[in-house]
C-alpha cells in the first residue's frame, strides 16, 4: 500500500503546486515523456504522485481513490454534497485565486444586485415567454446561491468553456464563471453583481476521509503531513 | 426499513380506501418530459429530480410527483368533476441528507369540483384523516389564500403586489420586499447613466429603459404604510385551533377587509369538516404553514406530521392548486385539491421490519 497524492495533471496549477511541494522538502516531478502522465515524489518513500484533471480531484477523493488532493474550492464545492463527510481541507496554498461571481451586461444600468437581477427576469419572461438564462458550469453553486437569495424566473445553460461570450452569442442573458482579474469580463462588455460573488476559491491541500489506509500508510501519512503542513 | 412488498400491499389498501370513495384508478408513466415540469417549478426541481437526456424526446425527467400528470391528464380528457387515485414511486436526488430516500412510494387522491369547494375540502382532509387515523399523527392546516387575498388587497402600486405574489412561497424575499416597498429598509441611490460599453446579449435597449421607468415611478410611490404592514404581520402569526384562528381571522377580516371572503371560504371549510366529525378544537391551523415547502398550492393546506419528530418527512400532506390548473389547461381552469401518503413512512412509523 502508499499514500495516493492527486495533483492537477498541467499548467501553471501543476507547476506552483511542485513548487509549494518543493518549499516543504518534497520533490514532485514528472516523469517520462512530456506527453505520459507519470510522475514520482523524492524526499519521502511511499508516496505515489497522480497526476488528474482539477476537475476530477474532487471526485477521486470523494471516492476514496486518493488519499491527498490539490484543486480549487470551487471544484469541491460544486462536486462534493456532504463534503465535511468526505473531505477534510488541510490547507489553502495561497495560488490560483479566483473567485466564482455573477455577471450581466454592463449596459444593464438597472441591474446592480440579486435584487434587480430577480425583477429583470420576472421582466424577461414576461416578455421572451422563456426564463433568463444563466450560463455557468457551476450548476449547483449557482443554484444553491440564487436560491438563498431570493431569485426566481431563471433557467442554468450549461457552458464548459468560453462562458463569457455567451451573452453576445446570445445563449444566456447572465454568467457565473471563475475569474481572478476581471480583465475577460471587461472585455466582453460584462460587470459582477454588487452581491455576485458567489465563492471566493483557492488551490487548497484536502484530504479524503474516505480513502483506505493501514497502519504503514497512516505512519507515512503523517510523516508526509509534519513535513509540509505550518 | 419496511420492504418493497410490505409497501406496496399498504399502498394497495390505501388506494383501495380512495377509490371507496369513489375515486378512479389511474396509471401514469415514470418518464416525464421534463419541459412542464421545469416552467412550473424552474430551476429548483433540477436540484431535486432526476434529468435525463433522451435523443428523440429532449429532456426527460422522473417523475417527482404525481400532481402535475394527473392534471395533464384530466385537463386532456375534457371531464369536469372527477376524483383521481394513484399510486407508485416518485423520485427526489436527495443532497444534503443520506438518510432520506430518493425513490418512494406514493398513494394519492385528487379531486376536480367547480362547485363546492369548502365541501371538496373537508372531503378531501377527512379521507386523508381517515385513512391515517391509526397512526400516531399530527394534523396540520393552513390557507394560501388568507395571504394572497391580504396582497391583493393592498394600498400599494400594482408592480409591488404583483412582485409580492410572485414571491409568495419564499418567506425570506417576501419579508425584504415588505420592508423595502415601506420604507423600512432605505431606498438606495441609483445611477442609470450609460456606461461606456456597447449593447450585448437578448435583453434589449426598450427592456433596460422601460425597467428604469418602472424603478422611478416605485421610487415616487408612497410606501406600505404601517398599518397595513401590521395587519399583514397579525395575520401571519395567527396560529391556533381550527376553531379560534376562524375567530381571529374574522375579527382581523374587520380591519382587513381585503381577506373577508378567503376568511369566509375557511370558516365554511371548517364548518364542512365539523359536520364530518372533524374536532375543530384539536385541529391546529396556522397561517404560514406550507408556505416555503409546498409551491403551488394556493389554498387550503395540510399536512400530517409524526409527534415529536421535527426531522421527519411529512407522512402525507397536499392542499388546493386551482392555478396550476389554469397554468396547465392553457384556456380551460378548474378548482382542485389533492394531496399524497407516503405508506413507506407509515409502515416504518409502526415499527415494521
Amino acid at each position: 500500500m502508499s499514500i495516493k497524492l492527486g495533483i492537477p495533471s498541467k499548467g501553471r496549477l501543476m507547476e506552483k503546486t511542485f513548487d509549494w511541494f518543493a518549499a516543504r522538502g518534497i520533490g514532485l516531478r514528472r516523469t517520462g515523456s512530456d506527453r505520459e502522465y507519470a510522475g514520482a515524489v523524492d524526499g519521502i518513500d511511499g508516496v505515489d504522485l497522480v497526476l488528474l484533471s482539477a476537475g476530477e480531484i474532487p471526485r477521486e477523493m470523494a471516492a476514496g481513490r486518493i488519499h491527498l488532493g490539490v484543486t480549487g474550492t470551487d471544484l469541491v464545492h460544486e462536486k462534493i454534497a456532504r463534503r465535511d463527510a468526505v473531505i477534510k481541507t488541510l490547507c489553502p496554498m495561497g495560488f490560483g485565486h479566483a473567485d466564482l461571481i455573477l455577471a450581466v451586461p454592463t449596459v444593464w444600468v438597472d441591474v446592480d444586485t440579486l435584487d434587480d437581477l430577480d425583477a429583470a427576469a420576472a421582466a424577461f419572461r414576461a416578455r421572451h415567454g422563456f426564463r433568463l438564462r444563466i450560463a455557468t458550469k457551476y450548476h449547483r453553486l449557482v443554484r444553491e446561491y440564487l436560491r438563498d437569495n431570493g431569485v426566481a424566473d431563471y433557467q442554468i445553460i450549461d457552458s464548459q468553456g468560453a462562458t463569457e461570450g455567451t451573452v453576445k452569442n446570445e445563449t444566456a442573458e447572465a454568467i457565473a464563471d471563475i475569474t481572478s482579474t476581471g480583465d475577460t469580463l471587461r472585455a466582453n462588455h460584462l460587470k459582477i453583481l454588487d452581491d455576485g460573488l458567489i465563492l471566493k476559491s483557492e488551490a487548497t491541500l484536502f484530504q479524503s476521509l474516505t480513502a483506505p489506509m493501514d497502519d504503514a500508510d497512516r505512519a507515512i501519512m503523517a510523516q508526509l503531513l509534519a513535513k509540509i503542513l505550518p | 426499513m419496511a420492504d418493497r412488498a410490505q409497501i406496496m400491499a399498504r399502498a394497495q389498501s390505501l388506494r383501495a380506501g380512495f377509490q371507496a370513495a369513489g375515486a378512479l384508478a389511474v396509471d401514469l408513466p415514470i418518464l416525464q418530459p421534463a419541459g412542464t415540469l421545469l416552467d412550473l417549478y424552474g430551476e429548483d426541481i433540477r436540484a431535486r429530480a432526476y434529468v435525463t437526456q433522451d435523443p428523440l424526446r429532449g429532456e426527460q425527467m422522473l417523475r417527482p410527483d404525481f400532481t402535475v400528470p394527473v392534471v395533464q391528464m384530466h385537463m386532456q380528457s375534457g371531464a369536469s368533476s372527477a376524483r383521481y387515485t394513484y399510486m407508485g414511486e416518485v423520485f427526489r436526488k436527495q443532497e444534503d441528507d443520506p438518510s432520506r430516500a430518493s425513490e418512494y412510494i406514493q398513494v394519492g387522491f385528487e379531486l376536480f369540483d367547480r362547485d363546492n369547494i369548502p365541501r371538496a375540502d373537508a372531503e378531501t382532509f377527512v379521507l386523508f384523516a381517515q385513512a391515517l387515523r391509526d397512526a400516531n399523527l399530527q394534523a396540520q392546516t393552513g390557507d394560501i389564500g388568507l395571504l394572497m387575498a391580504a396582497v391583493r388587497g393592498l394600498q400599494t402600486t400594482d408592480r409591488r403586489r404583483a412582485a409580492l405574489m410572485r414571491h409568495i412561497w419564499r418567506p425570506r424575499k417576501f419579508r425584504a420586499l415588505l420592508d423595502r416597498f415601506s420604507g423600512r429598509t432605505p431606498a438606495r441611490v441609483r445611477d442609470f447613466s450609460a456606461p461606456a460599453a456597447p449593447h450585448i446579449g437578448l435583453r434589449g435597449p426598450d427592456e433596460i429603459a422601460q425597467r428604469i421607468e418602472w424603478l422611478a415611478q416605485d421610487a415616487a410611490a408612497a410606501p406600505i404604510c404601517a398599518t397595513d404592514l401590521a395587519l399583514i404581520e397579525r395575520l401571519l402569526s395567527i396560529s391556533a385551533p381550527y376553531d379560534q384562528a376562524m375567530r381571529q381571522l374574522g375579527d382581523l377580516a374587520k380591519d382587513l377587509p381585503a381577506i373577508a371572503a378567503a376568511v369566509e371560504l375557511a370558516t365554511a371549510r371548517g364548518q364542512a369538516m365539523q359536520a364530518q366529525g372533524v374536532d375543530l378544537t384539536q385541529l391546529p391551523f396556522a397561517t404560514s404553514f406550507g408556505r416555503s415547502t409546498m409551491e403551488y398550492y394556493d389554498g387550503f393546506v395540510f399536512g400530517f406530521a409524526v409527534m415529536d419528530q421535527a426531522d421527519w418527512p411529512l407522512v402525507a400532506s397536499g392542499g388546493r392548486y386551482d392555478a396550476l390548473t389554469r397554468h396547465l389547461g392553457q384556456t380551460r381552469d378548474i378548482p382542485a385539491i389533492g394531496g399524497v401518503i407516503r405508506p413507506g413512512l407509515l409502515l416504518e412509523l409502526e415499527g415494521a421490519v
